[in-house]
Parts: structure tokens; sequence; C-alpha cells
């Protein structure tokens, strides 16, 4: 019943994305608080639900951006199911599994975005798109990585908490 | 009878004394003695003073120290209260000159009737130029509808709900605009791009285009209202073997800080998709 949670946080952060997130960038790129936020929750243990998350967050994204349902929605799973993937190979380094999944989740996201772009015919010069977007959004994710790696372990902890502690 | 006349004669003599030592005194004769008794009795009570004040400065300090910490902790949390004030009326000053500007603008433009809107937000992601507005069909909004502000063009309505709407901005690299370069009188087409520069293209061969040169939209292909303001022209790169001249362009409006928009509510996009030849198979 817990997992319920996923709503209101999901829905903040995309509100929190669109007004707060996207008015820091650095050169043409800003953070991504959705992918980071997938990629915590699904490297905590006893965690299932990150598919779910990632359904929810591509739909509440789908409603104020742009961007395709699909693209995002390939994207964010994508993310999550590096995460379970990298889960059980470096369990003992959270924090390096938690770098690397918003390392290449990140790139992911971009190629797909860059992709789908491109197809539907609009012109974005690949050298540019990479060093002043992906870089630096790539840079902005990695440093919101820690602390949200911090608040979902807790919020975790909250919603699992006997998984948690075992 | 006599030791009435001796005790007399004592208490006379005792008071011609003292009124001979008064008289001195207060003619000045006794001064140097006076100065000298009466500048140690100061710098004694001045030694006392000095010492007395340490010692109760000492005792009182801890006291002081709490009462001024208390009162500067009450200035303090006063000056913060005053900066909210200060930033709230800051806020609402600049406010208040945008929306002057904007009815300046739309009184100055009266052919076009406007909606006011607040930006709430932006494209999540980093490779689209759209922002979100908090008007919606609940207030006669339309997909195409132009949204500029005092400064020139902005973009226009891409999507509508009921209370809120998605604008692409003119720097999206998906946006194109038919332009009018005023001083040159030519057409030319104007880009968006990924990073959120403009530039124009299309511009003919022939054209003198200059910088300073000032775009506005020419209305062609009915996507927005001619004479709109875009920007000006900084760099025209002309090269021979190509068709047309390319420009760099500066834009008339900072994209980085829209707060309020305005949207032209009576002007409807023409599709002019169906009027556009789609080559034989």
């Amino acid at each position: 019943m817990r997992n319920i949670v996923a709503i209101p946080l999901l829905a903040l952060a995309v509100i929190l994305q669109s007004t707060l997130v996207s008015q820091f960038s650095l050169l043409a790129g800003y953070a991504d608080l959705i992918l980071v936020i997938l990629a915590a929750w699904a490297l905590q243990k006893g965690v299932t639900t990150g598919i779910q998350w990632a359904f929810l967050a591509s739909i509440l994204i789908s409603a104020i951006s742009h961007m395709p349902w699909m693209v995002t929605l390939v994207g964010y799973m994508g993310v999550v199911l590096l995460a379970a993937l990298l889960q059980n190979r470096v369990w003992q380094a959270p924090l390096l599994a938690m770098f690397s999944i918003t390392f290449l989740g990140t790139l992911f996201m971009h190629l797909l975005s860059f992709l789908y772009l491109s197809f539907i015919g609009d012109p974005l010069p690949l050298g540019t798109s990479l060093g002043l977007i992906t870089l630096p959004s790539l840079l902005l994710n990695l440093l919101l990585a820690i602390p949200l790696y911090g608040l979902m372990r807790d919020l975790a902890g909250w919603v699992f908490p006997v998984r948690a502690e075992a | 009878m006599r030791d009435l006349f001796s005790r007399s004669l004592q208490t006379t003599i005792i008071f011609l004394i003292v009124g001979g030592i008064l008289a001195l005194a207060f003619g000045g004769f006794f001064s140097p003695v006076s100065s000298r008794f009466t500048g140690g009795l100061v710098s004694a009570q001045y030694w006392f003073a000095v010492r007395y004040q340490a010692i109760q400065q000492f005792l009182s300090a801890p006291r002081d120290i709490i009462s001024l910490r208390t009162r500067n902790a009450e200035l303090e949390a006063q000056i913060s209260q005053l900066q909210t004030q200060v930033i709230d009326l800051q806020q609402r000053v600049s406010q208040t000159e945008i929306l002057a500007a904007l009815v300046d603008f739309s009184r100055a433009n009266p052919e076009s009737s406007y909606k006011a809107a607040s930006v709430i937000g932006r494209d999540p992601s980093p490779f689209l130029h759209y922002i979100i507005i908090n008007r919606g069909s609940n207030d006669g909004i339309l997909r195409g509808m132009p949204v500029v502000t005092n400064q020139g063009l902005v973009g226009r309505i891409d999507a509508v709900i009921a209370d809120a709407a998605r604008v692409q901005l003119i720097t999206d690299p998906a946006a194109a605009v038919n332009v009018h370069l005023k001083n040159a009188n030519t057409d030319a087409v104007l880009l968006g791009s990924v990073t959120g520069d403009i530039s124009l293209d299309m511009i003919s061969q022939d054209a003198a285009a200059q910088s300073g040169d000032l775009i506005l939209t020419s209305g062609l292909g009915g996507g927005y209202p001619p004479d709109l303001i875009v920007g000006q022209v900084i760099n025209v790169h002309k090269l021979d073997y190509q068709l047309f001249q390319q420009a760099t362009v500066q834009s008339a409006v900072d994209f980085s800080r829209l707060d309020i928009v305005l949207v032209i509510t009576n002007f409807r996009a023409v599709d002019i998709t169906p009027l556009i030849p789609t080559p034989a198979p």
C-alpha cells in the first residue's frame, strides 16, 4: 500500500523538473530529476516496483513535454532495467552502481531523444548536442545522484521496512 | 566668675580662629594647600570609581551579553522579515513593470486582442524549447495562436488543455518562422536550434542584408501575423557558391527570463499543409 507514495513523489518531481530544475542550466543542458530518482529507487534492496514507477513517470512527463511518451517510457524502462541488472552485480558498492546507472542512463535517454528528433527531421548536430546538452546534463545528473540516492534509500526503508533491514 | 570669663574667652578665641581660617580660605590664601588636598581626594575618588565600574561591568557582563544576544536575535529576525518584504515588493514592482510594458504594447497594437499568461514551466527535455503557460481552452486559447511579449515574438501555442497550454518557442529546433528583413526588404526563414540560438536562412543572394537589420514576421504561410518584431541581424554569411545567404540573429526577447507573455487571441493560424504539392508517385 505504501507504494502509492510513487504518485505524489513523482508528480512533485515532475513539477520540480519543469519549474525549478530546468531553470538551472549548464550550457544548454540541465539535470533530469526523474531519471535520477528512478535510478536511485530501482537500486534499493527489495524494490520491485521500478517498472511501475518508470511507467508512471513517463505518463506524467508526457503530460507536459512535447517528447512522445513512448520515447520517455523506453528511456526510463531502460534505466530501471539497467539498475536491476547492476543491483545484483555491484551490490557491495551502491554508490558506484548509482553513478554507473546515472551515467549510462543519461546517455541512453539522450540517445533516444536524439534519434527520435533526428527521425522526425529536427536539425540536431551531433557534436553540438553532445557537447552542449548531453555532457552538461550528465554532470548535473551525477551531482544529483548522491543526495537522491540517500533520500530514496530512506524512502525504501519506509516502504519496505522488513526487507530493507534484512 | 573667673571660670565663666575664661570659657567665654576660649570660645571667642576659637570662633575667631575658625572665622579667621575661613576668611583666609575664602580669600584664597589656602588655595595651594586646599587644591593639593582636593586634588588628592579627586584622584582617590577617580581611582575607586574606575575600579568600581570595571568590577561592576565584569559582574554584570553575562547578563548584558544575554540581553544583547536576545536583542540581536530580535533585530536579525526583523531584518530578515524586512528583507522578505523588500524581495516581495521588488517582485511586485518587477511584475508591475512587465505588466505595464505589456499594456503599453497592447495599446500600441490595438488591432490584436491579447490574453496575458504566466509562464509556469518548461519542457523537461533539454533538446526541446517549449514553455507551459497558465491559460488554456477555458480562456479561449487555441492551438496555433501566436505568443508575444512587449519585446517581440515568443512562439506559438502547440498544445492546449483546459487550464494550461504548451508554447513552442521560436528557438526550438523544429520552429521555422517566415520573416521579413525590413531594411533589406527581403524575405527569409528564421530557424531555431538545439542550443536555443536562432538564425536566418533562405535569404536571397541578391538581397543586401546587413548587420543590424530589423527582422519582422512576414505573415507568409499563415502561421504568424505580419510585422511582429523578432530580432536583429548580427552577422551575415554570404558564400558565392551557396544558393542563399545565412545570418545569425539576436532575438528581441530574452527567453531565459520569460515570466509573463501575451497570447494573440484573434489570430487563427492557417494550415497550408493540404496546399503543399506532394511529389507524384
